[in-house]
């Protein structure tokens, strides 16, 4: 995978998933998208199990339904996952008409919505570890050879 | 009442901090109260990154409890599903106190029963999460006048 092809490809996965949370990084909090990150898994992995816990306890209790529901749609759309927070508001209206069936449907929806997210997460880790690993590699390199006096201007090129 | 999008305050803001001979603009503090650690997080950096300095609270007792202790706050961000007090009770709660700063409910209903009842409890704001940085730069602005 050329460099070019690699920077574009890094620049739409933020672009489309986390704007505004990397603009809010910086040198005292370089690791704050992967901190969320990693809290979202924590609370989505124990709200799926609640939810389906919920759903097959009888009767179902539509009230506690929504309150967990609108839980995880709330902190998905914090971190900018629109098509699982699409999926939570389909379940919404499934819970809003008392529908078990719809309800169990509507998570299903919401399983694989987040299983994409996660997949697109961990590639999108991978993708900036590597091409900051690779950045700090062309920093050291450049260093070692005779500077311009911008410092990066030989390797630039 | 304001609800909804931020407009274009973020150029203003730029060029009011460039220039030499503004008055100094004062530090805002902010209390988060939300019981969920991920929304805690993202709100907490948003608002230090604007500038604020901010606390947070769990739920809405351990925001009154903030505030009994003797704390103030420019501007609250409070959501509405918690334990033990809600955000409308918060509110309500805050309000009985004689807390007369800023309060803005942000929640992920958005419904319009649920901002009807926040506003009677007397939150000045309503916002759908997830709070941006946009959201926010307009309380800046009004806060500093």
């Amino acid at each position: 995978m050329d460099r070019n092809h690699l920077k574009h490809q890094v620049l739409n996965m933020r672009r489309s998933l986390f704007d505004q949370l990397e603009e809010l990084k910086d040198d005292a909090n370089p690791n704050f998208v992967e901190e969320i990150v990693t809290l979202f898994y924590t609370d989505s992995a124990r709200l799926i199990q609640n939810i389906e816990q919920a759903l097959v306890n009888k009767p179902i209790d539509f009230v506690r339904l929504d309150d967990m529901l609108h839980q995880f749609k709330g902190s998905s759309s914090s971190i900018g996952a629109k098509k699982v927070k699409e999926a939570c508001t389909q379940f919404g209206e499934y819970i809003s008409a008392e529908n078990a069936e719809g309800c169990t449907r509507a998570l299903q929806l919401i399983k694989q919505e987040y299983a994409v997210l996660r997949r697109k997460l961990e590639t999108y880790f991978q993708v900036y570890r590597w091409r900051d690993n690779l950045d700090k590699l062309r920093l050291h390199i450049c260093s070692d050879l005779h500077k311009e006096p911008s410092g990066l201007a030989i390797c630039e090129n | 009442m304001y609800l909804g999008e931020a407009g274009s305050s973020s150029n203003r803001m730029k060029s009011v901090e460039e220039k030499n001979d503004e008055p100094i603009r004062k530090t805002l503090s902010a209390l988060i109260v939300d019981d969920d650690a991920l929304i805690r997080k993202v709100h907490l950096t948003i608002l230090k990154s604007l500038g604020f300095v901010a606390q947070v609270a769990s739920n809405g007792k351990e925001a009154v409890d903030v505030f009994r202790s003797g704390a103030n706050f420019d501007i609250v961000f409070i959501d509405m599903d918690m334990p033990i007090m809600n955000g409308i009770e918060t509110t309500k709660a805050l309000r009985a106190m004689g807390v007369n700063c800023k309060i803005v409910a942000v929640t992920s209903r958005g419904t319009d029963v649920e901002m009807e009842d926040f506003v009677q409890a007397g939150v000045d704001f309503f916002h759908v999460k997830p709070l941006t940085v946009a959201k926010v730069i307009p309380f800046v602005e009004r806060l500093q006048k």
